[in-house]
């Protein structure tokens, strides 16, 4: 198989499952079928999947590296914009169906509850990764594409503490998730430590020229 | 007294599928084999492919019971396959939908219930006293759960200060202390923090002593007019309406009358997060769940309108607002 089947075939599955089961969860939803309250079972839907989907992005290069794979680097962007189609339908349907539509009441819960705080950054930050995800963007911006995409590793540590916050007792699949996250970042770490520093001598570099 | 003005797109008590039609349907689809198929693609999936999973084998092990029927509510019944398919119920599993999956081989016979402490008069209730030493009553009532959630389902049982007045309590009692049973053989999650929430077992509730003496505070033994099925707490249960949800414990093994304010399974926990009292409180908000408003679990589906305000002691002021003339309920929460 030519890599480029490969790539289609690998791209066709993650079309068929990301979309195939939000449809489907849809479906149930509207259709009252989705056990005794459908409007949390969506949210809850959503929000895992997203996050799950994030989690896959993460672990693409890994995987590419480890196992030169180098075809799955061209999935990344189908699953980050999954990942961003799962959290907005997150959004949406906390605003639509839980507060049914309740603006004023929606913007209060946003600044009132942490973890939603956490949760809405997160969010907000995967709104212009998903637009700048249009090739014509990435050459446009240049270096800044990757530093703005550098931070789905932010983004990721905000959702699993988004996640590990809004349960009530049951901390189990929250601490796995959590551990998933780190274990990812981990395998990055000389990146991140490098990031770290860059970060530390721009700020250096700021404050002496000021 | 609780006055509604239906939305427009509100179910009306008659456009409700009776229920002999609703299992006749099932039935027939059962009959046409749709069970098998979906059974062998997904046994256990709770969420998704269980369009004609019903609950048939539950039902079977429920039996009918004589009781005088409530008068009419104006709040619509949450539909009795809501009620016995989504249920806190942490000692078979912290998800919603487990304990009517893990509880169907709960064994509630022979059971025993007894009352003792700071009375007179202890007394041991059998499996046949439950349902034979009070006249049976059905309550409708709204049960607000604290995770901003609420139902409405009739109740069939007997009023707490009937059973607690013929235990004859000393002058000593000022709590009434309850709690569930346990058994780990039956009951896993009491045993496995995956499923049991890493709450401590066996779980306990407690009332004052003239919370529990109100004619509200109702100990149920059935529902819908039947006997309760496992995941609502069978044989018997506590339902204290004007309180969250976590108040009203199931499966009761004891209730003690004490001194002192005994400890409870959540405020242990997480006192910061869930007080003593646990009056339902628009205006004292839970971190994680504001609860000035809440979801009423009715039928429909996503689209459904079931929003509403919540009401100070979820409604039932007029009967238990004297209970805390003067507590600052923001403290006492």
């Amino acid at each position: 198989m030519s890599t480029a089947q490969k790539v289609l075939l690998l791209k066709l599955t993650i079309h068929l499952c990301a979309l195939g089961l939000l449809v489907e969860q849809y479906a149930l939803a509207i259709n009252d079928q989705l056990g005794g309250d459908p409007v949390k079972a969506i949210i809850h839907f959503t929000g895992i999947g997203a996050f799950n989907l994030l989690l896959l992005t993460l672990l693409v290069s890994p995987l590419a590296q480890r196992f030169k794979l180098g075809f799955l680097m061209q999935t990344r962007r189908l699953l980050g914009l999954y990942a961003f189609t799962y959290a907005s339908c997150h959004v949406v349907n906390f605003l639509a169906f839980d507060l049914q539509f309740e603006w004023r009441f929606f913007l209060e819960e946003v600044f009132k509850r942490p973890y939603i705080t956490l949760g809405m950054l997160a969010f907000i930050w995967l709104i212009p990764m998903a637009i700048t995800s249009i090739t014509w963007f990435k050459r446009k911006m240049k270096g800044n594409w990757q530093r703005l995409h550098n931070g789905n590793y932010l983004i990721v540590i905000l959702v699993a503490i988004h996640f590990y916050w809004s349960v009530k007792s049951e901390l189990i699949e929250p601490s796995i998730y959590l551990l998933a996250t780190l274990f990812l970042l981990a395998l990055r770490k000389d990146k991140l430590k490098r990031l770290f520093q860059s970060l530390v001598k721009y700020r250096k570099n700021t404050s002496t020229c000021r | 007294m609780l006055i509604k003005i239906p939305k427009k797109s509100q179910l009306l008590e008659n456009q409700v599928t009776d229920e002999r039609v609703y299992t006749e349907r099932r039935q027939l689809l059962k009959s046409l084999g749709y069970i098998g198929a979906t059974g062998l693609l997904a046994p256990y999936t709770a969420n998704a492919i269980n369009w004609f999973d019903d609950k048939e084998s539950m039902r079977s092990s429920q039996t009918k019971l004589d009781y005088q029927q409530a008068q009419a509510s104006t709040d619509k019944l949450t539909p009795e396959q809501k009620v016995t398919s989504h249920n806190n119920f942490y000692e078979f599993g912290a998800q919603k939908h487990q304990p009517a999956e893990l509880a169907q081989s709960f064994k509630v016979t022979p059971w025993q219930l007894v009352i003792n402490g700071e009375v007179e008069q202890p007394i041991t209730l059998d499996y046949d006293d439950l349902f034979k030493r009070f006249t049976l009553e059905e309550r409708i009532y709204r049960l607000r759960c604290v995770e901003a959630w609420s139902m409405v389902i009739p109740w069939v049982g007997f009023s707490l200060a009937e059973l607690i007045k013929q235990a004859k309590p000393l002058s000593k009692a000022k709590y009434v202390a309850f709690e569930t049973l346990y058994d780990p053989s039956q009951m896993p999650g009491q045993t496995s923090r995956r499923l049991g929430g890493g709450i401590q077992y066996p779980y306990k509730e407690g009332l004052r002593l003239d919370e529990a003496m109100n004619p509200l505070s109702f100990l149920s033994v059935g529902l819908y007019g039947k006997t309760l099925p496992p995941q609502n707490g069978a044989p018997i249960r506590l339902v204290v309406p004007w309180k969250y949800g976590f108040k009203s414990i199931k499966s009761i093994v004891s209730i003690t009358l004490t001194e002192k304010m005994p400890p409870t399974t959540w405020n242990i926990l997480a006192p910061h997060e869930y007080g003593f009292y646990a009056n339902v409180n628009p205006d004292v908000a839970h971190p994680r769940w504001s609860q000035a408003r809440e979801r009423r679990i009715t039928s429909g589906g996503l689209f459904a309108q079931n929003r509403i305000d919540t009401q100070i002691f979820n409604g039932y002021g007029d009967e238990v607002a004297h209970l805390y003339k003067n507590m600052d309920l923001t403290k006492f929460y």
